[in-house]
């Protein structure tokens, strides 16, 4: 048997193995520390020298050439294959990340950048030098097109990053195995030793896939199924947008903030009932988080609203439709209104320190209560010093998370407005990327709920007929019958609330 | 350098702490800072026991004179300007008013020196409640009459965490990785506990309650003083390594000593005497981010001018229908003649400054043993990085498990401030180490800041990159050391009788160093002098 094809075979799946490793080591380094230009190029710097490190090094192989290359084979096997879990691993304890990552990169650099020239020089006795170069070159570059194009359409979308990696590795040591007996003749003594260990490596990885499902939870593997196109990780949160066939979605901390394809059917909800319940003609509008600009786009289609002031944490987020145009298409480029003026600052200490003329009309529009910073944002102090900016007649609307999904949480909220002296009316909508998602109106006068829509307002969702539905609570949605504790500075009970209904539908 | 700072460190942070901190080489920078606060050449020149001739024209006459603008000197001055005595002067030998509840102005907030908190008291507390309700602390009483602080004073969840083997977790008892040995002692531990906050003697007083002054003299309760807390814990079978460090952090957090040194009606003081009824929670904590500095600024802003920062009490001459004090002020003597005298200064430095008291004390002044303390200020550009999702987040009170500190608050907490700049206060306690106080006033500014990163450091890497600035207090005298056999040895209810015309105030009396022991004692002294 002629072994130079199968060994071509060999190094084809070689050059797979380890541009997939590269790729991963990419992919995860975006996402964990965002950046994916400055990741990518660094990754895919690091390894080509490490490559370069690893064929120097193959000088020193002296003796046992078949030996060794089967073991490094092994060696690309149980790195490789373990590198994104192992990735994932350290991904808890960022301060670990960098070096681990680059660690990697390195060691399976090296490792596959030993195979190639240990693999020509066992194959130098059978084929002609011009032969051997351009055979063994042109498998290895076929491998890498093979794996790049698998790479983003088969393997992520359909194993994600961890089975991805563990696969690779299982085929690598496969490999290894099988090149025991394509080198058998060159290969001296312990070849039974070579045949167990890949056997176990292949046994352990095997291991890792079954129990896989426990590690991705741990974390965001299969988190974005859509092409990442901005990821940043600013001060203070960690903002992703992704492009997919439904459009684009953005992400804070891994939680979803909106999607593109039915964002209007939220934004709508939120913004129109509050605008229907104040009486008169609304000037001063403030709005309290809401940095992608889509709430001011509603707000912006009332002509008599003078002035909007936006406060919201992260300057990152006020410029993301800068940063990615599309978004300022999405708003219609609403920070551009002379009207809105933004200001970077955390609400709770805004309200707290600026002094400002009351509004008529405030919405609030955070991420959910899923720590204690945000949780503030929700308490009877937090309401109490809203109400400093606010006049008897001024209209609130608040942003309360899921009454199906997180029932106790969303009542808890209105519980804490009406401990804060506010008349509250629960509402909710269907927003099928959120799911059954709820909001609170209040006012400090008592008010009606609203029943139709400013005139000359252009909806694509919100309309007089639907709207008093918004307010009529079904049976698994309705206050519990249980009393719920109100959300206060020295409790955080809402955080609590919302962290024990959440957890059910974590894996 | 590197062989001092490992003996700094075994010193004061224990030697496996030393050489593990000490096999890192990288390079160490220290933040600006300074040494503030007490000067201890001034408060010593009183040893030596000189005659002060004040000149004629410097005599002044009060109707009061009060000696400490700490809380108790304060508290008596409140309370003498409350029932119309205007005719009051209070000398304070350093150069802000408040003692061990002095804070600081920083950026974005104030900060504390040293008491940073005052739990909500009782309704039966009303001298404390009706203070409390002048400062706008409270809420209207609703109909059951309940004290409920308002929302912003009352400390923001998340209260306490605790830093152990290398990850933070919720609460200040360590929950992560107890058996159930350690469950079943703790819940015992709690048990004993709620039979003490249960406990009515004949008379119907509790065993512990605020001020101690109320508390039950019965002989069942005031046994516990006669032995330690850690022998408590052994004679009732609590063994769990975990447990022992909750009480033994208990004690060096509000005494300044460690278990063996403390007395076992004091740890259970501690325990006991913030609940109001077994199974309730603690009575929640008042705090701003200046601590107990806002009851400072409310007493001095009633006093007024009639504090006089900088005059240091150096003898007192009680005479036939008054008290002669004799004070030094910028190299200058200068007297007050008062009716009364009230002493609000640490109760040791009496046979110092009382002229005639050495020659026939009424009590034992030096069974009243004080410990020493540092505390630091750390001024950080941002928050450290956390180095573990699952860490639980920063709170308002951080502990380190492992460490002979108490770890730190965090000032920014209360008002919101969750971002950005923050300023840090780390306490260390020396308990009732021998000549503490000596090994304590041997380091300068540059080794006290070495010791307080080396230490923050095992749970921040990042700190010494992050602090700006680190200003340290060195107390010489923080606290009254309430070790077994002082709190119900007779010492202190014989200090609380008047000598000739000097009333004695200070928290010593207590036996315990809080807020409202001052404050009783404070206001006792006043009453005593206007009724």
């Amino acid at each position: 048997m002629k072994r130079a094809p199968l060994l071509f075979l060999n190094v084809f799946i070689i050059a797979i193995c380890g541009l997939i490793y590269e790729l991963l080591a990419g992919t995860l380094s975006s996402y964990v520390l965002g950046d994916s230009v400055t990741q990518f190029s660094i990754i895919i710097g690091t390894y080509l020298f490490a490559m370069g490190v690893g064929s120097y090094l193959s000088r020193f192989v002296e003796k046992n050439v078949a030996n060794r290359f089967v073991e490094v084979e092994l060696a690309v096997a149980v790195v490789g294959g373990f590198s994104a879990p192992l990735l994932f691993l350290t991904f808890a304890n960022l301060s670990y990340f960098g070096i681990v990552l680059y660690g990697l990169v390195f060691i399976i650099g090296a490792l596959v950048g030993l195979e190639i020239p240990l693999l020509m020089r066992i194959l130098k006795d059978e084929l002609d030098f011009k032969d051997l170069v351009s055979r063994v070159l042109a498998f290895d570059y076929i491998g890498a097109l093979v794996a790049s194009l698998l790479f983003p359409i088969f393997f992520v979308p359909r194993l994600g990053l961890n089975r991805t990696s563990l696969i690779f590795g299982m085929l690598n040591a496969a490999v290894a195995i099988w090149g025991t007996w394509l080198l058998e003749p060159l290969l001296k003594r312990n070849i039974t030793l070579l045949r167990v260990k890949g056997a176990v490596i292949i046994i352990l990885l095997a291991i890792a896939f079954i129990k896989s499902d426990r590690l991705t939870s741990l974390a965001e593997d299969s988190l974005y199924v859509d092409n990442i196109i901005y990821s940043k990780s600013s001060h203070y949160q960690r903002i992703i947008v992704t492009k997919g066939k439904t459009g684009y979605a953005l992400f804070l901390n891994g939680n979803l903030q909106f999607s593109s394809f039915d964002e209007y059917r939220y934004h709508e909800a939120l913004v129109h009932p509050v605008f229907s319940t104040f009486r008169g003609e609304p000037k001063r509008v403030l709005v309290l988080g809401g940095g992608d600009g889509l709430a001011l786009r509603e707000i912006e289609k009332y002509s008599s609203v003078e002035f909007i002031q936006l406060v919201d944490l992260d300057p990152d987020m006020t410029n993301i439709s800068f940063a990615v145009p599309a978004l300022g298409d999405l708003n219609h480029h609403s920070f551009l209104d002379p009207r809105v003026q933004v200001t970077n600052a955390d609400a709770f200490v805004w309200l707290d320190s600026v002094a400002t003329d009351p509004f008529d009309i405030v919405i609030i529009d955070f991420p959910d209560p899923n720590n204690f910073a945000l949780g503030k944002l929700y308490t009877t102090r937090f309401y109490n010093l809203l109400k400093k900016k606010l006049l008897p007649s001024s209209a609130v609307v608040v942003q309360t998370t899921s009454p199906l999904m997180a029932r106790k949480s969303f009542w808890c909220i209105a519980e804490t407005l009406e401990a804060a002296g506010f008349d509250v009316r629960p509402y909710y909508t269907a927003v099928p990327s959120f799911g059954i998602w709820g909001y609170s109106l209040a006012s400090l006068s008592p008010f009606d709920t609203p029943t139709k829509i400013r005139d000359g307002i252009e909806t694509r969702f919100v309309n007089a007929e639907m709207m008093p539905s918004m307010f009529e609570f079904a049976n698994d949605t309705s206050r519990p019958k249980e009393p719920l504790e109100v959300n206060r500075l020295d409790n955080q009970a809402l955080v609590r609330y919302y962290e024990e209904e959440w957890r059910r539908f974590e894996q | 350098m590197d062989l001092s700072r490992r003996e700094l460190l075994t010193l004061f942070l224990g030697a496996p702490f030393a050489f593990a901190a000490c096999r890192e080489t990288s390079a160490r920078r220290l933040p600006d800072g300074e040494i503030v606060g007490q000067t201890v050449s001034l408060g010593h020149t009183l040893r030596e026991g000189k005659t002060f001739e004040v000149p004629a024209a410097n005599w002044e006459t009060k109707r009061v004179a009060i000696v400490g603008a700490g809380i108790a000197g304060l508290s008596a001055a409140w309370r003498l300007l409350g029932k119309g005595f205007d005719d009051v002067a209070i000398v304070e030998l350093e150069k802000e008013a408040g003692g061990t509840s002095r804070s600081g102005e920083g950026t974005p907030v104030k900060y504390p020196w040293g008491a940073h908190y005052l739990p909500v008291p009782f309704a039966e507390n009303a001298d404390l409640v009706a203070l409390l309700d002048e400062m706008s602390l409270l809420e209207a009483r609703g109909p059951s009459g309940e004290i409920v602080a308002k929302e912003e004073f009352l400390c923001r969840e998340p209260e306490e965490r605790v830093f152990y083997k290398g990850r933070w977790y919720e609460g200040l008892y360590l929950n992560a990785g107890a058996s159930s040995e350690d469950k079943r002692q703790f819940d015992q531990f709690y048990v004993e506990v709620n039979k003490w906050i249960n406990f009515r003697d004949a008379k119907g007083r509790r065993a512990f309650v605020l001020p101690v002054e109320h508390c039950s003299d019965d002989a069942e309760a005031t046994a516990l003083d006669k032995l330690s807390f850690a022998d408590w814990l052994t004679q009732n079978g609590f063994d769990s390594p975990r447990l022992r460090w909750y009480c033994d952090y208990a004690c060096r957090d509000d005494y300044g000593l460690k278990l063996e040194e403390t007395s076992a009606w004091a740890g259970l003081f501690y325990f006991c005497s913030r609940v109001k009824k077994s199974g309730d929670e603690s009575q929640p904590f008042i705090t701003v981010p200046e601590g107990n500095g806002q009851f400072v600024s409310h007493f001095a802003g009633k006093a007024g001018d009639r504090i006089r920062k900088g005059w240091m009490a150096v003898s007192i001459e009680p005479k036939e229908n008054g008290v002669d004090v004799t004070c030094l002020v910028d190299g200058e003597l200068r007297g007050i003649r008062a009716e009364k005298l009230i002493f609000a200064g640490p109760m040791f430095t009496v046979p110092y400054l009382i002229r005639g008291f050495r020659e026939a004390p009424p009590f034992a002044a030096e069974e009243f043993r004080h410990n020493a303390w540092f505390v630091a200020n750390l001024h950080l550009s941002d928050r450290p990085k956390p180095r573990f999702r699952s860490d639980f987040p920063l709170a308002w009170d951080n502990v380190l498990y492992e460490s002979p500190s108490l770890g730190y608050v965090n000032a920014t907490h209360q008002k919101g401030i969750d971002y950005g700049p923050a300023i840090l206060t780390y306490y260390y306690p020396m308990c009732a180490e021998k000549d503490a106080r000596t090994t304590l006033f041997n380091y300068d500014r540059d080794q006290i800041a070495e010791v307080c990163l080396s230490d923050l450091e095992r749970a921040h890497r990042d700190i010494r990159d992050l602090t700006t600035r680190l200003d340290v207090m060195r107390w010489g005298h923080a606290m009254i050391s309430p070790q077994p056999n002082f709190i119900w040895s007779g010492v202190r209810q014989k200090a609380m009788e008047p000598y000739r015309n000097i009333h004695f105030a200070h928290t010593d009396l207590g036996g315990v160093a809080l807020f409202e022991e001052a404050f009783y004692h404070g206001l006792r002294a006043a009453d005593a002098i206007a009724k």
